[in-house]
């Protein structure tokens, strides 16, 4: 591909091979990385975003990303006098050129008007969100169990053929099939050099496909929908678990969970209902945990499920229940892997001070398994996530 | 890949065109012209150069170039090195009129490079120095570390507009580093006092040494190139890299307008000469009227620029031989600056319809027709470059080595943060 012609020794032209060129999309994917670290940044504050809670997974969030900004002087605002344009030849003065039009920043010719010049927000879609959020959560502690009920597929390289599709050619063996067959007919001392190869040569991998058993795993969803939950309370919890629920749902096949929505009793309800419905009343815990022990009992049996308590509230409990959630919560972490509490405070009740709420009991608990989280700000929300879902040694080596 | 005579073609039309450039009276500098995929010439582009240092703006350049060719919203057609000889690239999927007619308009371009009194100074050999400053930077990445490089180089760039090619270095080199800070002696109580004295008279030695003299000093790189009490080797290194890279842009980036109406004319020159089929004109046409597509919001450079060099022509009644040493005279000296100052007429004004434009209400309106007034703003808006001028006023504010900055002001007032441009 190389046709170099000097001309006069003047003017010439020519023709290389340009395919081993990789120094633009090198630096181009060091941008997209940035712009990823920027939304990571950024994560906090997009999770909290009610329009995107109450989406489904197509809706394209934009993501303001600052860091990307280049540090430059620039002006203002645009010069005095106006800017210089070209008309199609009949211009006159008071012409509108642009209606609802904006003159580019600074003087640069035309600049911030191109399409696609800079960009300041990056566009994603939730899922696209989620998988960012998730990448490295995890169910913590995750245990394999006495019966595995969960398999799922996946494919294994075991075996040797000769026939099969060409992606799958074993060039390694190929060679040695290529080497012996020559040695065999050149007789002792000849000189071995590979090629000419035939297809009694050709060597493939083949695939088997294996059944693996995922551990199985139930997460319990408590929310206190009590008269004191007030609306800032109720957008934290439904935030956290509808978050929750996607991670599950995208990093696990087959996690089940259950919905439990309680004030002084507490029911089982429907996904839609535990996101949708509004309750009021007082508030008693121990209605919540009572039920989640009983469908532990009755449906997930510790010997078979990693089991996982979350419960949200915002602490306002009855003082008299306060001792009996404590014995029930102790039941429950006798039996599940970890058991996250998100306690939702808001102004007086922010982190200082009033200790009569059901973190003080948990406090004094003091479990290892028992992750008590609190929650005073939209924000915050993320931080819960990643402290009740932090991969673990042990939960990482059980999910591999 | 374009084949063997799609090859030979360009090369047979490089060749004619080289020629009859010559006895148009152009003297470019010799010229290379390389078939490249889209890809590299997007790269070439996005960078400046080829085989520049790397950066993610040069990434994310090259990633939005790519997507408006991918996407058929906007093309490169010629890119040209200024350096001796030149270099040129054209697309391997053009057809072979539209890179004849990007061979003419190139061989413009290289023949301003060797003439024009802007680039007297320029170094004709920067595609090598630019890749020997790459390699450097690459080095000083592994040795420590990308990030840290980065760092530094978003810092740099930030004020890489900020430079002043008439720079004296030894007027700016005007102190020698300062020494370390020492902590003041304790109350001299002990039997050991007199090595205190050692140290006061080291103290009054410090005093001495040269401070920066105050400014003003127009070339921020070079103050803190020269100046910078905290800059490491490397990080100088650095900061003359980019200083040195910007220096060798800014005469293309002052004659822009002079050297794109340049080459406009002398394409349409070249191509008239070349015997075209009737196809052939009419794909020129559409080329050529593509690249002098008029903006109504801002300046078309290779409209404004051949409309001032083809209206002096008219002004000569047509004559090439009695109008050639104005324009070549234009080409040798002219910056876009002086070539609007010296040459835009109201009637120029006219004919190529220039307007000033303002925000009236919520629309774009046009205000003006004098061509003085727009003749005004059109210089103003070249001088630096469309960046406000920002100037070191001082390197030892309140004699304490505080850098103090000002923004040397010209009626219109800089943006007090950062705001995407």
């Amino acid at each position: 591909m190389n046709d170099h012609r000097p001309l006069h020794r003047t003017v010439s032209l020519s023709q290389q091979d340009w395919s081993l060129h990789r120094k633009g999309p090198a630096d181009q994917a060091r941008h997209n990385e940035k712009v990823k670290e920027a939304i990571r940044e950024n994560l906090a504050d997009i999770i909290s975003e009610q329009s995107i809670i109450t989406s489904d997974g197509q809706k394209i969030v934009k993501v303001p990303i600052r860091s990307l900004e280049e540090y430059k002087f620039r002006f203002g605002e645009p010069p005095e006098g106006g800017q210089v344009g070209q008309g199609d030849g009949k211009s006159q003065v008071g012409d509108v050129i642009e209606r609802g039009g904006r003159p580019g920043p600074g003087r640069g010719p035309g600049a911030g008007d191109q399409p696609g010049i800079d960009y300041y927000e990056a566009e994603l879609t939730v899922d696209e969100l989620a998988a960012l959020l998730f990448e490295d959560l995890s169910l913590p502690r995750l245990e394999p169990k006495r019966t595995p009920q969960l398999e799922s597929e996946t494919i294994r390289f075991t075996d040797v053929r000769k026939r099969g599709a060409i992606s799958n050619l074993d060039k390694r063996r190929t060679i040695r099939e290529n080497l012996k067959r020559q040695a065999l007919q050149g007789g002792p001392g000849a000189p071995l050099h590979f090629g000419g190869i035939t297809a009694d040569d050709l060597r493939f991998k083949t695939w088997e496909t294996e059944v693996r058993y995922e551990s199985n795993a139930v997460v319990l969803a408590l929310m206190d929908v009590s008269g004191s939950m007030g609306p800032f309370e109720k957008y934290i919890s439904r935030a956290f678990y509808f978050w929750m629920v996607k991670f599950l749902r995208t990093r696990y096949a087959h996690v089940e969970i259950v919905f439990i929505a309680h004030h002084t009793e507490a029911k089982e309800v429907s996904e839609e209902e535990f996101f949708s419905r509004g309750e009021s009343g007082g508030t008693k815990a121990s209605s919540g945990y009572q039920l989640a022990l009983d469908i532990v009992d009755a449906r997930y049996p510790a010997a078979d499920w990693n089991i996982y308590p979350f419960h949200f509230s915002d602490g306002d409990n009855w003082p008299s229940d306060n001792e009996r959630c404590r014995e029930l919560v102790v039941q429950l972490l006798e039996r599940a892997n970890q058991l996250g509490y998100g306690e939702i405070r808001q102004g007086a009740y922010g982190r200082s001070g009033y200790s009569s709420t059901l973190m003080s009991v948990f406090e004094r608990l003091d479990h290892p398994r028992l992750q008590p989280v609190v929650i005073t700000d939209k924000a915050e929300v993320y931080p819960a996530l990643r402290t009740f879902f932090a991969s673990d040694e042990e939960g990482r080596r059980s999910n591999v | 890949m374009p084949d063997q005579r799609y090859l030979d073609e360009l090369s047979d039309a490089a060749e004619r065109l080289w020629a009859m450039a010559h006895e148009m009276g152009l003297r470019p500098f010799p010229t290379h012209f390389e078939v490249v995929p889209a890809a590299i010439m997007y790269e070439f582009g996005a960078y400046g150069m080829p085989g520049r240092f790397s950066h993610w703006t040069h990434g994310r350049a090259f990633q939005q170039m790519k997507t408006m060719y991918d996407y058929g919203l906007s093309k490169i057609y010629e890119l040209v090195i200024n350096t001796n000889p030149s270099y040129a690239y054209l697309l391997d999927v053009n057809s072979v009129l539209q890179n004849k007619f990007v061979i003419a308009h190139v061989l413009g371009h290289t023949d301003f490079f060797a003439n024009n009194a802007h680039f007297a100074k320029t170094s004709r050999r920067m595609v090598e120095t630019m890749n020997c400053n790459a390699e450097r930077i690459a080095g000083y990445e592994y040795e420590h570390g990308v990030r840290e490089v980065e760092r530094l180089l978003d810092a740099v760039l930030a004020l890489e507009e900020h430079i002043d090619p008439y720079a004296e270095e030894a007027e700016y080199a005007a102190s020698l580093r300062p020494e370390p800070k020492r902590r003041a002696p304790a109350a001299a109580t002990g039997a050991y006092d007199d090595l205190w004295d050692l140290d006061r008279e080291g103290r009054a030695a410090a005093a001495a040494e040269p401070r920066p003299k105050p400014g003003p000093y127009h070339d921020l790189l070079l103050y803190l190139l020269t100046n910078s009490p905290v800059l490491e080797d490397w990080e100088r290194d650095i900061v003359s890299v980019v200083r040195d890279e910007m220096l060798y842009f800014l005469p293309q980036m002052r004659t822009k307008i002079a050297n794109e109406g340049w080459a406009v004319f002398w394409h349409l020159r070249l191509l008239r000469a070349l015997d075209l089929t009737p196809q052939e004109w009419g794909d020129f046409a559409n080329l050529h009227a593509g690249v002098l597509q008029p903006s109504k919001r801002s300046i078309n450079p290779y409209y404004v620029g051949h409309g001032i060099l083809e209206s002096i022509n008219r002004q000569h009644g047509g004559d090439e031989a009695a109008v050639a040493p104005v324009l070549f005279e234009i080409r040798e000296r002219e910056s876009d600056i002086s070539l609007i100052r010296n040459y835009l007429t109201q009637e120029l004004v006219d004919d190529l319809d220039l307007y000033l434009y303002d925000q009236r209400g919520g629309d774009l309106v046009v205000v003006e027709k004098d061509f003085e007034k727009i003749r005004e703003v059109l210089v103003q808006s070249l001088a630096n470059r469309g960046h406000p001028r920002i100037l070191v006023a001082d390197g030892d504010y309140h004699g304490n080595r505080e850098l103090y900055l000002r923004h040397d002001y010209e009626g219109q007032a800089a943006a007090s943060t950062s705001k995407p441009a």
